[in-house]
């Protein structure tokens, strides 16, 4: 479904991803793990289509298409979804009619009539509720004087209601307590399946015991260093990140 | 120009106003003429018009405007407010009955042609009238001089009205400039509670000046909602002073929506004169192409323990200049004043600029007052993040737009109103985007 190959990316004129392959199939969920600092939301972003950030070089292919050729608002209604490691807040714009706005302009793309008003609200609200979201956040503008909380878990919100194909998730977990980390794992997993994949982005193993990876990577100074199994993350937990950043790119495999 | 330059298109257009003027009246208007031709049309070197030249306007020979212009009607029509409880329709300067209805009034309330009203016994309309102080403003000293007629609005102490009261201003030009000097007054007794809605509109492909003077007086508790929605062509010039007179308690929302014209001067003064009074002054402005909207507002807290919340929003695009001068004058006495001013505005091109003045003048000092500024461009994390969730370039634009404008335009309780000045918004930036 995704295939990044050397890809290479710079910001404000400072190249931080440095070469970059990894390949993801559909029903698969992967891990990027590594210390602060080290390119993953700037990967994601890349992987968004942010217009801050500047492909040097390498390719980037979803479902056999070029993703680098496509604008953001393309590649999400493609089906690429980023979850925001800091949300925005937006003053003035309603939560529940954006994201109507979203939905619709996905629908549209894909050649599904467009939600009404009541039919949407059945939506979401049934999706509020899977997420014990108060109801109150829909009509609120969007992610304004939310928690560092609720705004997780608002992204996860959209992400179920827009229902993408390929889902970045950066750093969802921080900012979540235990309870709020179940019910947002809980969110995911119920969207995983065959068709879909997940690149999970994190700096702590913790969330990776709520959803569990297929494969875990380990980005260090904008190279991916290590690529495994599940029990790469609980390795990280043991010895932390310091050795990675030691070995340096020796590590690399 | 020179100070003592008689301008000669003025003095032909005052020789076209009716001879039958009562003594008062004429001796009004002389005085004002003469108050005008002493200081002439401001240049850039007076302060208050140091960023907007008005030389356009100086510049271009105004006949007085024919109080019969076909397709009036039409223009009026298109502009009213379906259900409000009156509409008083102004066509290029003069009340025009036929065009106004009236539903079921409650007891007492008066919307009336000014004209008729000086004529009224009993009336204040005349009083209120010629007690204008003009010292300082221009076009208001033109509005005097050129006094005829406009609307006379009496909301009664203690009326309640749950419908707005229209009133349509058009000035149509015909095959030649013209201008027209508008007077309203309203009268919001004690404890009356309503909605005015001015609306200036106008047509033809000729330019216009409407020079509207807006005189208010709210008695003591009376809840206004003054909205002025002005949408004139893109040839006219507008120039607009609204006075409002606060007694104890009243409160006055003033929610002030510039959408057209060329040049478009607003001065705003509000007087807070008892205690426990409070006035919002909230305006959302356009200037796109060549436009130029300049706000000059004031806001006197003359007595102690008023408020005042002052917030406009400027969209600015193409080569549009918009002014914002908010001055706030707390008087010696005027202890435990709580002002809080702003002016944001939007740049949507290189091209657009703005000037932005707060002049606070505080003479108490057991006072809250605050002002902020802030001039930007759209956010780029919220255009992104809207994108990223699916919205195309322009969705996402306008949504934020919408956000930003909706902040004063979602406070006019005419939800009729509120639509159609979101749609002219949005197809004026549109089209002008789309250039
Ligand atoms: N917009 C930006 N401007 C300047 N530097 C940036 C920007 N975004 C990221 N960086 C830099 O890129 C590097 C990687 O950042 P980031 O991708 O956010 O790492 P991580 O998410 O792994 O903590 C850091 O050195 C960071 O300072
Ligand atoms: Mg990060």
């Amino acid at each position: 479904m995704l295939e990044i190959k050397g890809l290479t990316a710079k910001v404000e004129e400072k190249e931080i991803l440095h070469g970059i392959d990894l390949t993801v199939n559909a029903g698969e969920v992967h891990a990027i793990m590594g210390p602060n600092g080290s390119g993953k939301s700037t990967l994601a972003r890349v992987l968004a289509g942010h217009p801050g950030y500047e492909v040097t070089g390498g390719t980037i292919t979803y479902d056999g298409q070029d993703l680098l050729e496509l604008a953001a608002d393309e590649r999400a209604r493609k089906g690429v979804f980023m979850a925001f490691q800091y949300p925005v807040e937006i003053p003035g714009v309603n939560n529940a009619y954006f994201l109507k706005a979203a939905l619709n302009a996905t629908r549209k793309e894909q050649g599904l009539e467009e939600l009404d008003a009541i039919d949407f609200m059945t939506l979401v609200k049934g999706e509020a509720k899977r997420l014990q979201m108060d109801d109150s956040m829909l009509q609120r503008s969007v992610n304004e004087g939310f928690s560092g909380g609720e705004k997780k878990r608002n992204e996860i919100f959209h992400m179920a209601v827009l229902q993408p194909r390929l889902a970045v998730l950066d750093e969802t977990d921080s900012g979540l307590d235990i309870d709020a980390l179940r019910v947002v794992s809980e969110g995911v997993n119920a969207l995983r399946s065959p068709e879909r994949a997940f690149v999970v982005v994190t700096h702590y193993q913790r969330l990776l015991e709520y959803i569990v990876p297929d494969h875990v990577h380990v980005l260090s100074e904008g190279r991916i260093v290590r690529s495994g199994g599940r029990e790469l993350a609980l390795e990280l937990e043991d010895k932390g990140y310091g050795w990675i950043e030691s070995a340096g790119a020796g590590a690399r495999r | 120009m020179s100070a003592t330059q008689t301008i000669d298109w003025i003095r032909d257009g005052q020789r076209g106003l009716g001879t039958r003027a009562p003594a008062w009246l004429a001796d009004h208007r002389a005085r004002a003429l003469e108050a005008f031709e002493t200081i002439g049309f401001p240049t850039t070197r007076n302060e208050s018009y140091r960023f907007t030249s008005v030389a356009p306007i100086a510049g271009t020979a105004f006949d007085l405007a024919s109080p019969e212009a076909e397709g009036a009607a039409a223009i009026a029509a298109a502009n009213e407010i379906k259900d409000s409880a009156a509409t008083a329709v102004v066509v290029n300067g003069c009340f025009d009955e036929t065009l106004s209805a009236y539903g079921s009034l409650p007891l007492g309330v008066v919307v009336d042609g000014l004209a008729n009203a000086f004529d009224t016994d009993g009336s204040n309309a005349r009083d209120i009238a010629s007690q204008l102080d003009t010292d300082g403003l221009p076009f208001a000293m033109l509005n005097a001089a050129f006094l005829e007629d406009g609307i006379h609005i009496v909301v009664p102490e203690g009326a309640v009205l749950t419908s707005p009261l229209q009133v349509v201003v058009v000035t149509l030009p015909e095959d030649k400039a013209v201008m027209a000097h508008p007077r309203i007054v309203i009268e919001a007794g004690g404890q009356s509670q309503a909605t005015v809605v001015l609306s200036f509109v106008g047509g033809g492909g000729q330019p216009y000046l409407t020079n509207v003077v807006t005189q208010v007086r709210l008695g003591h508790g009376a809840v206004l909602e003054l909205v002025t929605d002005q949408r004139e062509t893109e040839q006219a010039f507008h120039t607009h002073h609204l006075h409002a007179y606060c007694e104890a308690g009243a409160i006055l929302h003033s929610r002030a929506v510039s959408l057209g014209g060329r040049l478009v001067r607003n001065d705003l003064a509000a007087v807070l004169d008892g205690e426990g009074a409070h006035a919002s002054i909230d305006g959302v402005y356009l200037a796109d192409g060549d436009e130029l909207v300049d706000n000059h507002t004031s806001i006197d807290h003359a007595v102690a323990h008023c408020t005042s919340h002052e917030l406009y929003k400027g969209i600015l695009a193409g080569k549009g200049r918009a002014v914002f001068n908010g001055r706030i004058l707390v008087r010696p006495d005027a202890q435990k004043t709580d002002a809080k001013q702003t002016n944001r505005a939007l740049l949507l091109s290189n091209d657009a600029t703005i000037n932005s003045n707060p002049q606070l003048e505080i003479f108490a000092d057991d006072v809250k007052c605050t002002h902020g500024a802030a001039v930007g461009q759209l956010d780029d994390e919220a255009l992104f993040y809207l994108q990223a969730r699916g919205l195309s370039p322009a969705q996402a634009r306008d949504m934020l737009l919408h956000a930003f404008a909706n902040e004063v335009l979602g406070e006019i309780s005419v939800p009729e109103l509120r639509i159609a000045l979101e749609h002219r918004l949005f197809s004026r930036i549109n089209r002008y985007l789309a250039e």
